[in-house]
């Protein structure tokens, strides 16, 4: 029952409170969000990982698996600076975002920064660019494949 | 240095008036695409002339050694005009010489970027242009620079063309969407633009360039 409630609120005027509630509540991850978690999980070893897909709140067909936002706290990021942690979550998820996934939005702390500011980062609101963008289709389709 | 791209009748066509024939095939291939507040036809006339200078003395143009092939030279041309990175308030000389550097580049395309990003203090590379962004990361590196004052920068727009949006992803080792070069060296995306300017290092790094911080007059 709750999963049908959730599927008639996915249209993109959900508010952003809203969905980030329902998000966790989620019963039906996608495979391409599988695994995100798996891969990160194997590679740094998180204390904390989430992994949020924001495909719904751009302008691309809904229950695709495009757009993405991962938080990681890991003891593997200490001593590095933030472009060297960015850097380390894209080799993890090289071939995802080759193919698939086409934003990502990365937040990557030390336990001790988490521990001192557990916040989530938001993420800005779209402007539309997906719509103008003809390799989405392509994009799209191998995400499903 | 030769391809085999234009048949017989161009050759002849290209013999016969070389500028008509650089206008054509830049109007054939690349004007559809020339966004049209950037440069208008006079400019592009100028433009054309320098590089007429360059071939008049030389019938065969296949075998200039220094300047890169005609159809090469065509991309390059197209890709800039596209790309936007020269705006209006260029002078025509700056425009020119800046011109004269590409053509005389062995290999358009990687090098052309690499030139790109070292050519101004700060570049950004992103989706739609800094007045009408079209995503909301880019537009977020947009305001952030627009908060600290930072007016002059170059911003290309990927959108408009396909071979700066794979070659930039190449060139920076980075796989999404804005990226951001101060002095050439690739600084990171929006995520890391947004944590530098909440921690304060972005005022440090903009200091370092030589660009003082709208917010630190705000302070005061």
């Amino acid at each position: 029952m709750l999963s049908s409630a959730l599927r008639c609120l996915r249209p993109s005027t959900c508010t952003l409170a809203l969905t980030r509630q329902l998000t966790h509540h989620r019963p039906h991850m996608g495979p391409v969000e599988t695994t995100i978690r798996n891969k990160l999980g194997q590679a740094l070893k998180p204390e904390h990982l989430e992994v949020m897909n924001e495909s719904h709140m751009h302008a691309v067909p809904a229950g695709s698996e495009s757009h993405f936002r991962v938080l990681v706290v890991s003891p593997q990021f200490e001593g590095l600076s933030l472009l060297q942690r960015h850097r380390l979550v894209n080799e993890t998820l090289r071939e995802e975002l080759s193919s698939c996934v086409h934003a990502l939005a990365i937040q990557a702390k030390t336990p001790q920064q988490w521990s001192s500011n557990p916040s989530l980062a938001k993420s800005p609101p779209c402007m539309g660019g997906s719509k103008h963008d003809n390799t989405m289709a392509e994009k799209l389709k191998a995400g499903r494949d | 240095m030769t391809d085999g791209v234009f048949n017989q009748s161009e050759r002849r066509r290209q013999k016969r008036d070389p500028i008509a024939f650089i206008l054509e095939c830049l109007y054939s291939k690349g004007r559809s695409l020339v966004p049209e507040s950037y440069l208008g036809e006079e400019v592009l006339w100028r433009l054309l002339r320098e590089v007429s200078n360059v071939f008049k003395p030389r019938f065969n143009l296949y075998q200039t050694l220094q300047i890169c092939t005609m159809n090469s030279i065509m991309r390059t041309a197209s890709r800039c005009l596209r790309s936007g990175a020269y705006r209006t308030a260029q002078t025509n000389g700056e425009l020119l010489s800046g011109w004269a550097r590409l053509m005389c580049s062995s290999s358009a395309g990687q090098k052309t970027l690499e030139e790109l990003v070292k050519k101004d203090r700060v570049v950004i590379f992103m989706k739609g242009t800094p007045a009408q962004p079209m995503c909301g990361f880019s537009n977020a590196v947009v305001q952030i620079l627009r908060m600290h004052g930072v007016d002059s920068y170059a911003a290309y727009n990927v959108l408009e063309d396909q071979d700066i949006r794979q070659g930039i992803k190449t060139l920076s080792n980075w796989p999404t969407i804005p990226q951001v070069f101060f002095n050439g060296e690739f600084v990171g995306g929006c995520d890391i633009l947004l944590q530098m300017h909440q921690s304060g290092d972005l005022v440090e790094e903009l200091q370092k360039l030589g660009i003082r911080s709208a917010l630190l007059d705000q302070e005061k």
